[in-house]
């Protein structure tokens, strides 16, 4: 068997049924290896390597599977570059195969040739350059597994063409067990149970690795028993349903006024999954000075990184909850949840911005009563990432997919593409006309796979984040975030072969929405909203709680 | 600020130098010195970094570099637990009313002559950092030509060792 032909043969050996990826010069075989096992693996042609690494990567989000891409070498793999980096910031689970040229031009500056390795390697979990052709399935496998266990992340292999040619007998192999996970020792434990039972006002701050983690069920378990109110980072904002009273809603910079006020009541935080991004943290000097930290991440390297905690346990958020959760007994707060109750009362007391135009917050509502819980909701960055965070009730715990970490504009398509790839599920896309700008051309892709897309564009003419900090922080200077486009979004949807619609008002917007979800396709729902809204509340960057911006 | 040394057995393969040279650019630690080598054992690569920084740095360093797939082992040496050596060349400038003064000089630093010319010794030289950069300085009255420094080698005293994990 070839190198490219032991290259499918191990990604179908490890579960893999989909694969996003463009072909090239160096890539050939391998596309040659895929087109005769048509029948047993899915490739997705998109437009543009960047949207084959962000379907990859919406894949593995919205699947808790290993997300794959294959690209060509030089352009194709620089192309990837950016998925990549998205994945690593999210600890999202990616293969990324890249073709090279033959071993013996590697380092000559041959026509597409890139050192995707030394490229690559501040941005990859691992990578590896394979140029022995015995060791190809070993390393892929490798790869899986390296992927998927501990910190989730992604994982390049470059493949010299030489590599995919030369023939070798090729066997299948049981797939390798993922590093068990660390063991969490009784004191640590007890420990934690004597620093929640000492809290009188407990908070569960829940990131990405409650996602990641499927911990979900543990964390409404935890937050019942110690009667704690549960705040998310936006990775880990779908962690639990939000129809459970105790979930807030964000924290951070944008985050909701009564999670972030809540937070700042607390005298203990149990921060789960989280490695306290300065998006939320804020000032991280006056991070939380009277509360205590109990801090549970499977990477040693998070604990006491930005923040440091009172008690750092190194474990699988899962396993390390439903044991704490074992040794708990239940107990009422009512003081806290008296607190609680006020506090939220106070927010409902903040005027929500009205008009007869199409508010953001309107256009998140209306969609969100179409969706379904299971519906995926992708994002791409910005403003429109913001709102839907602060206001989407998300059900499902792989339903949100936006880009954390690296925040990229344009992720929002080829993520929304691979999570409906994932799911089989109408998907919806909320986007910015800055962010849809960047990579609309896989719109041709959600066409020719005819998935079912609904993309909701937030068009307000601007790049409306950078806008609103020059508004706040730059005396109005509205440098370069002025579109001026003429895009006419309708036509440009029809242009690919998808449907357009256009909403100016609320009664419009339900018409399209309606409509959108009763398409096959993908369909382009151009919403107009007032280039001056802004999203709040807002601590703004190094602030603390103090700083809050609420109107 | 203080000084640390941290010892580690990598994988002996291309590539790994710039993996973890890359890490500490990137998440921006400054190393004094870097020392890789090959070992006993055809797998592995040994490194001794010494970095000057606060228990932060040095903690943080550690557990970034445990989660390199090439790294197998990796910690902090204490010096009082370790032997450490550092080996320099030194060309000095020397005439014939300098050089016996020098070689003195290197003599009481135990250090030895190993290329003699009309104008300039070359004195190699084995020892802690300290001691080579006291000889430096001295050094300097006569006129260093060039210095080439090795950085620094540790190993632990008694049976004690950096083990495969």
């Amino acid at each position: 068997m070839t190198g490219a032909d032991i290259i499918i043969e191990t990604l179908i050996e490890q579960g893999t049924e989909v694969v996003f990826g463009y072909p090239g010069g160096q890539a050939i075989n391998i596309y040659d290896a895929i087109y005769k096992r048509a029948d047993r693996i899915k490739h997705v042609l998109t437009a543009h390597e960047q949207g084959a690494a962000h379907a990859a990567d919406g894949y593995a989000r919205a699947s808790g599977k290993v997300g794959v891409v294959i690209a060509t070498s030089g352009p194709g793999a620089t192309n990837l570059v950016t998925g990549i980096a998205n994945a690593y910031l999210d600890s999202i689970p990616v293969v990324a195969i890249t073709g090279n040229v033959p071993c013996s031009l590697i380092g000559r500056d041959s026509f597409q040739e890139v050192d995707i390795v030394g490229i690559t390697m501040p941005i990859v979990k691992h990578n590896y350059c394979v140029k022995d052709v015995t060791k190809l399935a070993d390393t892929i496998r490798e790869a899986f597994k390296i992927a998927k266990e501990g910190r989730p992340g992604p994982v390049l292999i470059d493949v010299p063409k030489d590599v995919q040619i030369a023939d070798i007998p090729f066997e299948n192999k049981p797939i390798l067990p993922e590093k068990p996970d660390p063991i969490v020792s009784e004191t640590d434990l007890n420990a934690a149970i004597e620093m929640i039972n000492a809290s009188k006002r407990p908070y569960i701050y829940c990131g990405g690795g409650v996602v990641s983690k499927d911990a979900g069920k543990e964390v409404e378990e935890l937050a019942e028993l110690i009667d704690a109110p549960v705040g998310f980072s936006m990775m880990g904002l779908a962690a639990i349903p939000h129809s459970n009273p105790r979930a807030l809603g964000m924290i951070g910079m944008h985050g909701k006024y009564s999670a972030i006020k809540i937070k700042s009541k607390s005298d203990l935080i149990i921060a789960l999954g989280v490695r306290f991004s300065d998006r939320a943290t804020g000032n991280k000097n006056a991070y939380m000075p009277n509360a205590k930290i109990l801090h549970i991440d499977i990477d040693p390297a998070e604990l006491d990184k930005n923040i440091n905690s009172t008690l750092g346990i190194v474990g699988n958020v899962k396993s390390v909850i439903a044991a704490i959760n074992k040794r708990l007994e239940k107990t009422e707060r009512p003081y806290w949840q008296n607190e609680i109750e006020n506090i939220k009362a106070l927010e409902r007391t903040i005027p929500e911005h009205k008009s007869d135009m199409l508010t953001p917050y309107k256009v998140v509502d209306t969609v969100a009563a179409a969706a379904k819980p299971t519906t995926p909701i992708a994002t791409d960055v910005g403003q429109h990432q913001m709102w839907v965070a602060q206001r989407y009730p998300f059900e499902g715990a792989r339903t949100l997919i936006s880009s954390g970490g690296l925040g990229t504009m344009g992720f929002g398509l080829g993520a929304a593409i691979g999570a409906c790839m994932a799911t089989n599920e109408r998907t919806v896309l909320f986007t910015g006309d800055g962010s849809f700008g960047m990579n609309l051309n896989e719109l041709a892709t959600a066409v020719s796979q005819k998935l079912p897309i609904v993309i909701v564009l937030m068009n307000n003419g601007v790049l409306g984040m950078v806008r609103q900090w020059q508004t706040m922080f730059f005396n109005k200077h509205y440098s370069q975030t002025t579109l001026e486009r003429k895009t006419d979004f309708v036509k440009l949807a029809e242009a690919f072969g998808a449907k357009g619609m256009r909403a100016n008002t609320p009664s419009e917007l339900e018409e399209c929405v309606k409509k959108a979800f009763a398409s096959d396709g993908p369909v382009v729902i151009d919403c107009y909203i007032d280039k001056d809204e802004r999203v709040l509340p807002m601590i703004p960057p190094g602030g603390t709680m103090d700083d809050l911006v609420v109107e | 600020m203080k000084k640390f040394i941290i010892g580690m057995l990598v994988s002996n393969q291309s590539g790994v130098l710039t993996r973890i040279s890359g890490m500490f650019g990137r998440r921006g630690f400054n190393i004094d010195s870097l020392v890789v080598g090959v070992t006993e054992h055809p797998e592995f690569s040994r490194m001794t970094i010494t970095m000057t920084g606060e228990d932060y740095d040095r903690d943080q360093i550690i557990k970034q570099l445990e989660k390199l797939h090439d790294v197998y082992e990796v910690r902090e040496m204490l010096a009082d637990e370790i032997v450490s050596r550092e080996l320099v060349l030194i060309k000095v400038a020397a005439d014939r009313k300098t050089r016996q003064e020098i070689m003195t000089a290197a003599n009481v630093f135990r250090s030895k002559i190993v290329d003699f010319s009309t104008d300039s010794l070359l004195i190699e030289m084995t020892g802690e950092s300290s001691k080579l950069e006291a000889f430096i300085e001295l050094m300097k009255d006569y006129g260093i030509i060039e210095l080439c420094r090795t950085g620094v080698v540790s190993l632990d005293r008694g049976a004690t060792c950096l083990k495969n994990k």
